[in-house]
């Protein structure tokens, strides 16, 4: 550890994991972008990694440290012994080259800002450290959230026999126009998706004005009001809450089948409020007890019932939560698979995500079944953009559950 | 003189509180006994019970009419039959409007009255199997052609009663199904893939989210679209993000499979859901993945309300910044990270969805929980998937005293 307090050893190891980092994402993005062959060459990375984090920290004007080491690793790319391999048209070539060399020399210049090519105090080398691993972090997480969902849009707009030939190109043919959301079309026009997308709306929809009807007062009771029996009672709503849904849905599928409420939409209304109670429940007592008794008390004190002051002071100080909370549980009702799959077989009364799981069967091309994930998704991420602080604060209140 | 002293015991306005407190968690104690507790109930009952999936539909007799014949030879035929193989049926009855075009020609069948139009029969107990058919010879009365006379014995829907004992309630217990459950290998074998999905799941996500909030821990421009983005697979439902990820490591059309080839990382497609014990951590990655967000959100939550103060003191006294994460940050963060690290096991320990639809439990990849769904519908013994699920409530259980036990100090419950 002592050995990395020199600059001419922090650096020089630093710029071969990062040149090697780089190499490596911007091989992938080319790869998926192009459809091409890219690769990162490890042994030429690290080596011309290494020479250029030498000469970040050289006691030179950035701007020649940027110029000279993005030179370095530009000329040795694009003559082929560099730390990036390609076959693939000119252009992009270059483009891959010119952005590997620039972001290399930017980066690392940046990186190894103030650390000296001799003894670095502790701060020096630490910050320096911290600094690659947080452009480290960048880089891993936006790849591994990114490219899920690049791939699952890109692969709904593709035909399956062009992936199959070649499964990295997802370059779009835009002549097509429109013809491109072919599948989107197929799975409204021959497979429901319309009916789908309704009966999940409504069926959230409903789930959420049910769970509220039944929360709000629970809630309340826990959190303001003195009986007996209380902490137990908070304690058993979380006990509740972390019963898992398939030791509950085996016995809900034998009384369902028994009474014939299997293969019905009311039937998961029925069930979904019960698996979002609990939930919400606890979110909505942590808001209350939030809320100042001392508002309530006046209001009883000017001759308002109880319900009164719920319904004309704690309710609409509440509103926020409220909405966090309904964004919540609306999210959990329109994910929901597991009951709907278990619960529904006939596909007139299917939900979304029951739909989109009837797609993955090997008659069914790919791309429809990832037009199917996108529809299902594209809803709650429009909400959850829209609504991102609610959405954030509804999470961190209450989703211990899974 | 009186001395005033504090009241004992509970007043009426007390009582009042109390009341409304009750009337107001009615509804929901109501509902969620009926599903919750309820079910949970069930499933002790039914793990004692030797039964499979086709048993749910209880014994039934089974009946249909049919005017059969011609001309002087016709006959009324009901064609009774028992759907179990192997359950009598008591007291069994048949009801039915005779129609006044056809009249009776010879005897009835045994048990067998007519008076007027009302058709009734008492047959008694019917045997398992039984399959027999009752014929009432008939003529046509004037006037009235076959077609007429068929429709109207065929119109009059005959109604059947009987009494079977159902597998669900009758007394009949049997052990079997926990000796399957425990049989064996295989129970320790799902009883290690659970664990290790469970505590790997549980601390990858943690770190990973412990990671990421640390990356954003600091205001900068397109700070929250980044995490916004970050919160992505959390968000998105299961069921698109699992068949992406399916479709994203397919050994033939997948992308990953393609680039590592390219890369010259491995020289064949690599079957990444489909073999041991590669399966089981790619589920695990999966679990790491899609919940790294919410644990990331709860971190970060409880950093941006760590008191800057604290940081600054230490900045004087020339701390350098692994040293505050490891002696300020850590500390502070300890909470949120055991209240964090018990509630997910108990969750990655309740998973379902998620492994059952990247390898629908294949490859080494069944856990507890998926192990119920293949006991109970695919080898079709709700007995022993029932078994199943009290192992599971039972480990939960023994989670929920722990967390209540540690973790209520810190939530102030």
């Amino acid at each position: 550890m002592k050995l990395l307090r020199f600059g001419f050893v922090s650096g020089p190891l630093i710029g071969a994991l990062w040149l090697f980092i780089l190499a490596t994402s911007i091989s992938i993005t080319m790869s998926f972008a192009t459809g091409n062959p890219f690769r990162p060459m490890p042994v030429s990375a690290l080596g011309i990694g290494a020479l250029s984090g030498f000469s970040a920290t050289r006691p030179l004007n950035k701007l020649v440290k940027i110029a000279s080491i993005a030179g370095l690793v530009f000329v040795f790319t694009v003559s082929g012994f560099g730390p990036m391999a390609m076959e693939s048209t000119f252009l992009s070539e270059v483009i891959a080259a010119l952005t590997l060399a620039l972001a290399m020399g930017w980066s690392m210049v940046v990186i190894m800002d103030k650390a000296p090519a001799g003894a670095m105090t502790r701060h020096e080398t630490e910050e320096a450290w911290i600094r690659f691993l947080t452009g480290f972090g960048y880089i891993f997480f936006t790849a591994i959230v990114v490219i899920p969902f690049y791939v699952m849009v890109m692969t709904s707009l593709k035909s399956q026999s062009a992936l199959l030939q070649n499964p990295l190109d997802f370059s779009l043919d835009l002549d097509k126009g429109w013809a491109l959301f072919r599948s989107y079309e197929e799975l409204f026009r021959d497979f429901n998706f319309g009916t789908y997308l309704w009966t999940s709306a409504y069926v959230s929809v409903l789930t959420v004005a049910i769970t509220l009807a039944f929360s709000i007062p629970g809630a309340y009771a826990v959190a303001r009001l003195r009986f007996r029996g209380q902490k137990a009672f908070s304690r058993s709503i979380l006990l509740i809450y972390m019963v898992p849904m398939i030791v509950l849905a085996l016995p809900i599928y034998i009384a369902f089948s028994v009474t014939g409420l299997r293969n019905t939409v009311i039937g998961l209304i029925l069930i979904y409020p019960v698996t979002t109670i609990p939930v919400a429940l606890y979110m909505l007592q942590g808001y209350f007890r939030g809320i100042p008794p001392e508002v309530e008390e006046a209001g009883l004190m000017d001759g308002l019932t109880r319900l009164q002051v719920i319904w004309k002071i704690t309710l609409p100080l509440a509103l926020p939560a409220l909405a966090s909370v309904s964004l919540y549980v609306f999210m959990i009702a329109w994910n929901e698979f597991l009951l709907a799959f278990m619960l529904l077989d006939d596909p007139s009364k299917f939900t979304l995500t029951r739909g989109v799981s009837m797609l993955n069967s090997s008659e069914i091309p790919r791309e429809h079944l990832m037009a199917g994930a996108v529809i299902a998704t594209l809803p709650v991420m429009v909400l959850f953009l829209g609504l991102e602080k609610f959405m954030t604060k509804g999470l961190t209140a209450g989703s211990v559950k899974g | 003189m009186s001395v005033s002293v504090p009241p004992k015991g509970r007043g009426p306005l007390a009582r009042r509180e109390a009341r409304l407190a009750w009337s107001l968690l009615l509804p929901t104690i109501t509902i969620v006994s009926l599903v919750v507790i309820l079910p949970l109930l069930a499933i002790f009952w039914i793990s004692f019970k030797p039964i499979g999936l086709a048993d749910l539909r209880p014994p039934a007799p089974i009946l249909r009419e049919s005017l059969r014949g011609s001309d002087d030879k016709m006959r009324v035929e009901y064609r009774l039959r028992n759907s179990s193989q192997d359950t009598e049926i008591t007291d069994v009855t048949i009801y039915d409007t005779w129609p006044e075009s056809l009249i009776v020609s010879g005897d009835l069948p045994t048990g067998c009255t007519l008076e007027k139009a009302d058709f009734n029969c008492v047959l008694g107990t019917l045997e398992p199997g039984y399959n027999e058919r009752l014929r009432v010879p008939v003529e046509l009365a004037t006037g009235v052609d076959k077609d007429a006379a068929e429709e109207a014995a065929e119109g009059s829907e005959p109604v059947v009663r009987g009494t079977a004992d159902s597998i669900l309630t009758n007394t009949e217990f049997t052990l079997d199904n926990f000796a399957k459950v425990f049989d064996g290998d295989e129970f320790w074998t799902v009883m290690w893939t659970t664990i290790f999905y469970t505590v790997f799941g549980t601390i990858g996500a943690l770190l990973f989210g412990l990671f990421a909030a640390l990356l954003l821990n600091k205001s900068f421009r397109g700070q929250g679209i980044l995490r916004g983005l970050y919160l992505f697979p959390y968000v998105a439902p299961v069921i698109a993000v699992a068949f992406t990820w399916v479709n994203l490591f397919d050994p033939f059309s997948g992308s990953a499979n393609a680039l590592l080839l390219q890369m010259g990382v491995t020289s064949e497609a690599i079957n990444f859901f489909g073999q041991r014990p590669l399966a089981l951590i790619m589920v695990t990655v999966f679990e790491i993945w899609r919940y790294f967000p919410l644990s990331f959100l709860f971190i970060l939550a409880r950093m941006q309300s760590i008191d800057t103060d604290m940081y600054e003191a230490a900045d004087m006294d020339g701390a350098s910044p692994f040293q505050k994460f490891w002696y300020l940050s850590l500390p502070m963060l300890l909470g949120i990270l055991s209240v964090l690290f018990l509630l997910r096991f108990i969750w990655t320990f309740n998973k379902f969805d998620d492994i059952f639809l990247l390898t629908g439990g294949n490859a080494g990849t069944r856990t507890l929980t998926v192990n119920v769904y293949e006991q109970a519908f695919a080898i079709s013994n709700i007995g022993a998937g029932a078994a199943v699920a009290v192992v599971i409530f039972g480990c939960l259980l023994a989670f929920s005293f722990f967390f209540f036990k540690f973790i209520s100090r810190e939530e102030g419950l």
